[in-house]
């Protein structure tokens, strides 16, 4: 009797918490859908890359970390500078062009249970392995002033992504916090060739070699390690 | 016979009217590629003045100065925009475009450059 009451009680409280526990893909479907892509595909045509109002997320569990998706969406920060589709944010200023910053939207923030659930949700989006599963990350590091010459000098990645606040170019994504927000294979697999992942995309195929790509996603997370911007 | 000289007319007619149609397309996408891909760096009007050109240690080239554009020929300016600038010892910071565009879409490229500088090669002002 004693253990049918506990069984009892038992599935009440599991029923009742899936009733409470928030629905990662209803959010999705009902806040998300609206500005980013969840099924794919990466748009094919210069009309549909003009008309995207934010990141893909369709391969969001082949991209980020989970940990950082949780937190950054109870505590959303800007990543691309000039928004997305960039063009559509600048505007002609007395010293060149300039991102016409009233023109961006915030993300919407989350609660706490809610993060975790669509976190939960968009890490199970992974239609790319096949491509991450292709980089063979060993572990290692590279020290901050050599990632840098690499990244600055060497490779001209500066010239679109910021790598601090207000230095570096601004119609990439920043990349100071890249380390904590993406999957190294990510980082690689995107170097190596972003077509790839986003056939229209505005970052053109620098034919990194194997060498560097992976002296590059190392300098990204120390420099994430290292940065305590966007913290 | 007469029917089919009207026939040979029309055909004409039609060929006629794709050619004169495609350079305006081919305009067309040019200008939508440099709005794209471009823009970034050269700037919404093209004088080298984007949005990423801020932390440059070498400023990205003002495709409107007839003087420094007609300085290089249609080919170097394919060249840089297909491998980029070190393929022309000029800048890291001018990328290889090979993979994002044709060579079709770069003469297209080119051609569209020579209307924002108002110049060709070696005929600067």
């Amino acid at each position: 009797m004693m253990l049918r009451a506990t069984l009892f009680a038992g599935l009440l409280l599991a029923s009742l918490g899936a009733a409470f526990a928030a629905d990662g893909r209803a959010i999705l479907q009902q806040q998300c859908a609206t500005c980013h892509n969840l099924t794919g595909p990466a748009p094919s045509t210069l009309e549909q890359l003009w008309a995207r109002k934010a990141p893909d997320l369709f391969y969001a569990g082949n991209k980020y970390r989970a940990e950082w998706l949780q937190a950054w969406l109870q505590a959303p920060k800007r990543i691309r500078p000039a928004g997305e589709f960039y063009e559509d944010h600048i505007r002609r200023g007395a010293k060149g062009d300039e991102i016409d910053t009233a023109s961006l939207t915030e993300h919407p923030k989350l609660a706490a249970d809610d993060a975790a659930a669509v976190a939960s949700e968009l890490m199970r989006l992974r239609p790319m392995d096949r491509l991450t599963a292709a980089e063979k990350l060993e572990p290692g590091s590279v020290s901050r002033t050599m990632g840098e010459m690499a990244f600055d000098k060497f490779l001209g990645c500066m010239a679109c992504h910021e790598i601090e606040p207000g230095y570096g170019g601004l119609s990439g994504p920043e990349l100071y916090t890249a380390g904590r927000r993406l999957q190294p294979e990510f980082i690689a697999s995107y170097i190596r060739g972003p077509q790839a992942w986003d056939p229209k995309i505005w970052m053109p195929n620098k034919h990194v070699s194997d060498a560097n790509i992976v002296k590059l996603v190392r300098y990204l997370v120390v420099l994430s390690e290292q940065d305590s911007h966007g913290k | 016979m007469a029917n089919r000289s009207m026939q040979i007319a029309t055909a004409m007619a039609v060929l006629g009217a794709l050619v004169a149609l495609n350079p305006a397309s081919a305009a067309d996408r040019a200008a939508d590629n440099y709005r794209t891909y471009c823009v970034q760096c050269h700037g919404v009007d093209g004088n080298g003045q984007g949005i990423n050109k801020r932390d440059m240690s070498v400023q990205p080239r003002d495709h409107t100065d007839a003087k420094a554009m007609s300085g290089r020929s249609d080919e170097t300016i394919f060249k840089v925009i297909k491998e980029g600038g070190p393929s022309i010892d000029k800048s890291v910071l001018m990328p290889p475009w090979g993979d994002t565009f044709s060579d079709e879409e770069i003469h297209e490229l080119v051609v569209h450059l020579r209307k924002l500088c108002k110049c060709s090669f070696g005929a600067g002002t």
